[in-house]
This record gives structure tokens, C-alpha cells and sequence, in this order.
């Protein structure tokens, strides 16, 4: 705010000096002027910074700490192989193995997957390739809205009417559906991740020069065979990054499936079963009872570290992705 | 880049044309007879409502070079783009007139512009291969057109007629981006060769190379006017003299007054010894002589 009139302050005596002694002056003095304004701004904005990192650093000292102490009780190997997760018969009888809710996870995240593949590579290719210039201005924005869906919608959406739906139709076909199932919040977590896989991926394909096109058109082409034998491929690291992406977010998503999917952690996969995913027993623990300094307390802290891991590294390999795709060209 | 080269050849174009190199090529081979490949008449290429270019009339004959000179902005691309219908894709350019391909009308109903392609091949001015390798640039064609081909042999033959294949023959497999621009453009044009087309068309395939490997793709393709008809785009007077066997002058003419807006138009169509020895129209003249302004 105050930093314009100070800039100005600063700038205006000196451009009339230089105009006054043109000549008088020497034209070698390059001496500094004082800009009170630019040490303000670079002042602001590096706090800033140094907040949200200091934020960052903060949650993760946290996590580790809490995580450590729940290790001090159960070793590291028994976590990541176990295949049982019963933390409410406590610490002597229960037992801490996150395979269950990893199976949760990662089964729910495949069914997005494959919802969110085909049809965000999909409208990502419509949008870059076939759409006139009007409809894509359109369209695109309105794929990101999309995003905008907040997930306990959707994970009511998922309940309320997909697991219905589900019911009845493969109920029809002889296949029973749980009340609660992996299927029903995968499909709507699917959806909810297209958007991240449609627009980075559109971003990707746009980004492929129109030379490379016109190469393909030259050669005798069709539009169909650009659009799969050369964008796809020429943009291929931007797309794999988007779908890393959009995997990162299904993973760590909470809301759908903590409504959707159920609170049963076992290893199943059967689509159609109840399951309980990482983010979802976090959910259940941190609204139920869990006093401070329990082994349940501690275990969210656990795997809100192994998500925090997992994410992570995606998010890592996306970049790098990222960064190849540029490099391309 | 392009202005410097604009402003370079003309000047050496003279010196090229007087000490005879030029048109001493042109002259150990007669004009061929042969038929025409094209014929274009009265062929206008607007943008929108902007005319790029005017009323063009002239035939491409089969087993010539045929270059198009002029001064940036006149509409060569414009219009080499319309013989393999590569302005198809550009929505707002519209083409009017006639242009015909061996008699068959090359905007008339029923002809698609895929097929077109499949016989007219283009290099651009940019080497532009895909990324992928050597090999896969090569079989891109005729994988896409639904050739029956041996993939070894055809990388083979189209790589030998382009004059790379001595350098990459040990490298079919790495990535095409591994070689240097002027073999890239080499392979951007066995790439073309690869579809088998019957014309080339190549728009400043040189001007993104240095005189050596521009040198390379000027033998080149006197090398591949034994089989193909080519009609190429340069901004370069002696490349122009050197290759082509007859030559177009286009200019940009200044539409009105009031609006700054210019079209191209086809000044002097005529053996390229002619246009440089002996050109018809003071325009070409100044032009070939580097006095254009
Ligand atoms: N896609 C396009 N949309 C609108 N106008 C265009 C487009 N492409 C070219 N033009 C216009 O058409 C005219 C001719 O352009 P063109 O590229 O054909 O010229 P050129 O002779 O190839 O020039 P250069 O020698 O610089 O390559 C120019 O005025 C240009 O601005
Ligand atoms: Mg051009």
C-alpha cells in the first residue's frame, strides 16, 4: 500500500537531479539510491515464504513425533506387514498392521483410476484436438468447476444415490452390494479426480507444437491418427504427470470415502465389499474417542506420515515428469 | 532471423548470377516438356476477410524444381500450403479459385485433403521430427497410410535417397532429437520420401541450417528431382539459382491507402535463368539484384 508513494519519492528527486545537472553530473556515478519501497515489498514477501514454510516444517515435526512415539510401541516391520488392523483392542491384544487399510486405499484408487483415465484423457483430447476454439473456452472452465465440488457432497452423492443405483443393478444381476462398498465411492472419486486429469492433460497436448502436427498431416495423417500417434505420445510425460497427480488426490482424499466406502478395515478385492481406506480410519479416530497419548491416538500420526510418504513421492515423480515433458521440445 | 537473411542474399545474388554459377545449371538441363503436375488459375488464399494472396495463375511441371522468391509477408507459404491442402487446418483461411492436380481438382467435392497428402509430401522450415526414433520417424507414414511395407528396408531406402543414412545407420533406435538440425531436416525429408509421394513440397527447408547443411539438402534434391516433382520456398537468391529449374517472384502489394494491409501477388513466372539473367518485370530485377527496398 504505502510502499507507491515511497518508490516515487525516491524515483522523482532523482530524475530531476539527473535532469537539472545533465552534464554537471558525472554520467560514470552509479551509485546507489536508496528504495526504501523495494525493501519493503522483498521484506513482505519473504516473510511470506518463510510462513508457509515454517507451517510446513511445523506439521511435519509434528507427524514425525507423534509417529515415533507410536513406533516406540510398535515396530516399524509389524506396521508395514501386518495384516490385521484392530487398534481398539489397544495396545496388548490389538493388533497394528496397515495392510487392511492400504488395501482400502489403493482399491478405491484404482476404481477412480479407471474411471478418471479413459474419461479425463478423453475430454483432455476432445478439448485440445476436436473442439472448436468457442467450445473449448467453454468447456474447460467448466471442467474445472468440477473441482470445485466439495467432497462430503460427493461422498453423499456416492451414498445416497450411485450405492442405490449400484444395489439395484448388480443386486438384479445376482451380485450383492454392500451397503457400504469400495465400488460406489471409487466411481464418484473418479469423477471427482477427471478434472485434474483432463486439464493437465489438456495443458500437455496444447503445449505440443503445431509443427509436430502439421508433420503428422503432412505424412498423410488423419485427425485421429494425430491426435493418438503424435500428441499423445509427444505429450505423454505431461500426462502421466497429470494422472500422478490425479492419483495423489485420490489417495489422500477423505470425505467420499469416509462416508461411502465404510469403516471395515480388511483385505478385499472385491469392489463390491466394505473396506475402510487410511483417510477414512484417520476420519473415525480423530471423531471418536481417542484420548491423547494412546497407541490409537498415536497410530493416526502413523499413517498420516505413510500418506504423507506416499503422496509425496508422487507428487516428486509428477514433477519430474513435468520437467521431461518440457525438455522435450 | 528471417529479415537478416532477406537483407543478406539479395546482396549476394548479383555476384551469383553474374559469375555464371547459377545459370549454368539451369542450363545442362532442358526445361522438361513434361506435363503439368499443377495447374493454378486465378487462386486467391484470404484470412478472415484479408486476401494473402491474389489471383495466381501458373503450372508446376512434373520432374522440376520450381522455386518461390519474394519478400516476407507476400504469401509464399500462404501458397505453397495450398497444394497438399495444409491450409485446411488453419479454420479461418479461406481458397478460391482452381487449382488442379494431374486434371483432377484438387477443392472439388469428394477429394480428401488425406489422400491429397499421401502424394504431396512437405518439409518445413523448422525440422520438426517427432519424438521418437530415427526409425519410427521413418515408418510414421507409411504406418498411417496403411502401406504394406518392410520396416528395415523402407527405413533403408528412404534414409540412403535423404543422404543420411551413412551417418545413422548405426543409430536407428535413439532418438531422433540426438541429431543435429541439418540432419534432422535430412530426416524430416526421408520422412517424407518414406510414403512414396509424388511431389515434395519443402518451405525454407534451409533456413534454420548453416551453408553446409544447407549445401547437403541442395544436392539433395537435385538427387531426388529424378523421382519427385519439388517446389520449394526460399528467401535465398543463390539457393533459388542454384536448385530450381524455373522460378516464381511474388511481391506484397500495398492493398489501399488507408488500411496498411498487403497481398501477395505473382509477378514473373519463367526459367530460372531467365528470371535471374534476364527478368521481364523491374520488380523481379530489383529484386534478384538486391535493390528491392
Ligand atoms: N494463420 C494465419 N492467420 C491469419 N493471417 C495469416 C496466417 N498465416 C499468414 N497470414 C498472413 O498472410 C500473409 C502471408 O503470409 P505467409 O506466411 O504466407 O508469407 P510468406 O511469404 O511465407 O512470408 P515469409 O517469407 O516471412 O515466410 C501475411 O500477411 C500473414 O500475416
Ligand atoms: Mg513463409
Amino acid at each position: 500500500m504505502d510502499t507507491q508513494p515511497q518508490t516515487s519519492a525516491a524515483g522523482t528527486p532523482a530524475v530531476e537531479v539527473g535532469a537539472a545537472e545533465r552534464g554537471s553530473r558525472s554520467r560514470m556515478d552509479l551509485g546507489g539510491r536508496s528504495r526504501p519501497g523495494e525493501r519493503t515489498i522483498l521484506a513482505v514477501l519473504a516473510l511470506c515464504g518463510a510462513l508457509s514454510i515454517f507451517t510446513t516444517v511445523g506439521i511435519i515435526v509434528v507427524l514425525i513425533g507423534e509417529a515415533s512415539a507410536f513406533f516406540r510401541h510398535v515396530p516399524l516391520r509389524d506396521f508395514l506387514t501386518g495384516t490385521e488392523w484392530t487398534p481398539q483392542a489397544g495396545l496388548e491384544r490389538g493388533s497394528f498392521g496397515v495392510l487392511p487399510l492400504l488395501n482400502g486405499t489403493l482399491l478405491v484408487t484404482a476404481i477412480a483410476l479407471l474411471v478418471a483415465v479413459p474419461l479425463g484423457l478423453g475430454a483432455a483430447m476432445y478439448l485440445s484436438e476436436y473442439a472448436p476454439e468457442r467450445v473449448r473456452k467453454l468447456l474447460k472452465p467448466s471442467l474445472e468447476v468440477l473441482a470445485g465440488v466439495p467432497t462430503i457432497v460427493l461422498g453423499v452423492f456416492a451414498l445416497n444415490i450411485v450405492t442405490p443405483a449400484l444395489r439395484g443393478v448388480l443386486g438384479a444381476a445376482g451380485i450383492e452390494v454392500d451397503f457400504f462398498n469400495a465400488l460406489s465411492a471409487g466411481l464418484v472419486m473418479g469423477v471427482m479426480i477427471i478434472p485434474t486429469v483432463a486439464s493437465l492433460s489438456e495443458d500437455a497436448m496444447s503445449a505440443v507444437p503445431r509443427g509436430l502436427r502439421e508433420s503428422g498431416y503432412g505424412l498423410g495423417a488423419t485427425k485421429r491418427q494425430v491426435a493418438v500417434r503424435v500428441v499423445l505420445p509427444a505429450a505423454l510425460s505431461g500426462v502421466v504427470a497429470a494422472i500422478i497427480l490425479g492419483l495423489g488426490r485420490a489417495i489422500g482424499e477423505t470425505m467420499i470415502v469416509a462416508v461411502a466406502a465404510g469403516n471395515l478395515p480388511t483385505i478385499t478385492f472385491d469392489p463390491t465389499n466394505q473396506v475402510q481406506t487410511m483417510t477414512a480410519y484417520i476420519v473415525q479416530t480423530v471423531g471418536g474417542e481417542a484420548p491423547r497419548g494412546t497407541v490409537k491416538y498415536q497410530s493416526i500420526f502413523a499413517i498420516g506420515s505413510l500418506l504423507f510418504a506416499i503422496t509425496f513421492l508422487l507428487n516428486v515423480a509428477a514433477q519430474r515428469f513435468v520437467r521431461r515433458f518440457r525438455e522435450v521440445y | 532471423m528471417d529479415r537478416a537473411r532477406t537483407a543478406a542474399a539479395p546482396a549476394e545474388a548479383p555476384a551469383a548470377h553474374r559469375t555464371g554459377v547459377a545459370v549454368e545449371h539451369a542450363e545442362q538441363r532442358p526445361p522438361s516438356d513434361g506435363e503439368a503436375v499443377f495447374a493454378v488459375r486465378d487462386l486467391t488464399v484470404s484470412y478472415g476477410s484479408n486476401p494473402a494472396i491474389v489471383d495466381v495463375t501458373m503450372e508446376i511441371r512434373r520432374g522440376e524444381i520450381t522455386a518461390l522468391i519474394g519478400p516476407s509477408g507476400c504469401g509464399k507459404s500462404t501458397f505453397i500450403r495450398c497444394f497438399n491442402r495444409m491450409n485446411d487446418l488453419i479454420p479461418t483461411a479461406r481458397v478460391r479459385g482452381e487449382i488442379t492436380y494431374h486434371g483432377v481438382d484438387l477443392y472439388g467435392k469428394g477429394v480428401d485433403p488425406v489422400e491429397v497428402r499421401r502424394r504431396v509430401g512437405m518439409v518445413f522450415q523448422k525440422p520438426n521430427p517427432f519424438p521418437k526414433s530415427i526409425a519410427d520417424n521413418i515408418t510414421f507414414g507409411p504406418k498411417v497410410t496403411g502401406m504394406k511395407f518392410d520396416p528395415d528396408e523402407i527405413v533403408e531406402r528412404s534414409l540412403k535417397r535423404a543422404a543420411l543414412w551413412d551417418e545413422v545407420r548405426n543409430k536407428l533406435d535413439d532418438s531422433a532429437y540426438s541429431l543435429s538440425g541439418g540432419q534432422q531436416q535430412r530426416l524430416c525429408i526421408a520422412r517424407a520420401i518414406a510414403v512414396d509421394p509424388d511431389v515434395i513440397l519443402m518451405d525454407e527447408p534451409c533456413s534454420a541450417l548453416d551453408p553446409i547443411a544447407t549445401g547437403r539438402i541442395e544436392d539433395l534434391m537435385r538427387e531426388l528431382q529424378e523421382r519427385y516433382t519439388i517446389i520449394i520456398v526460399t528467401h535465398n537468391m543463390q539457393q533459388a539459382a542454384r536448385v530450381s529449374d524455373r522460378t516464381a517472384f511474388f511481391t506484397a502489394e500495398v492493398e489501399s491507402e488507408e488500411n496498411d494491409h498487403r497481398f501477395g501477388r505473382l509477378v514473373e513466372y519463367d526459367l530460372t535463368e531467365n528470371i535471374f539473367k534476364n527478368p521481364q518485370d523491374s520488380r523481379t530485377e530489383d529484386y534478384v539484384t538486391g535493390r528491392f527496398g
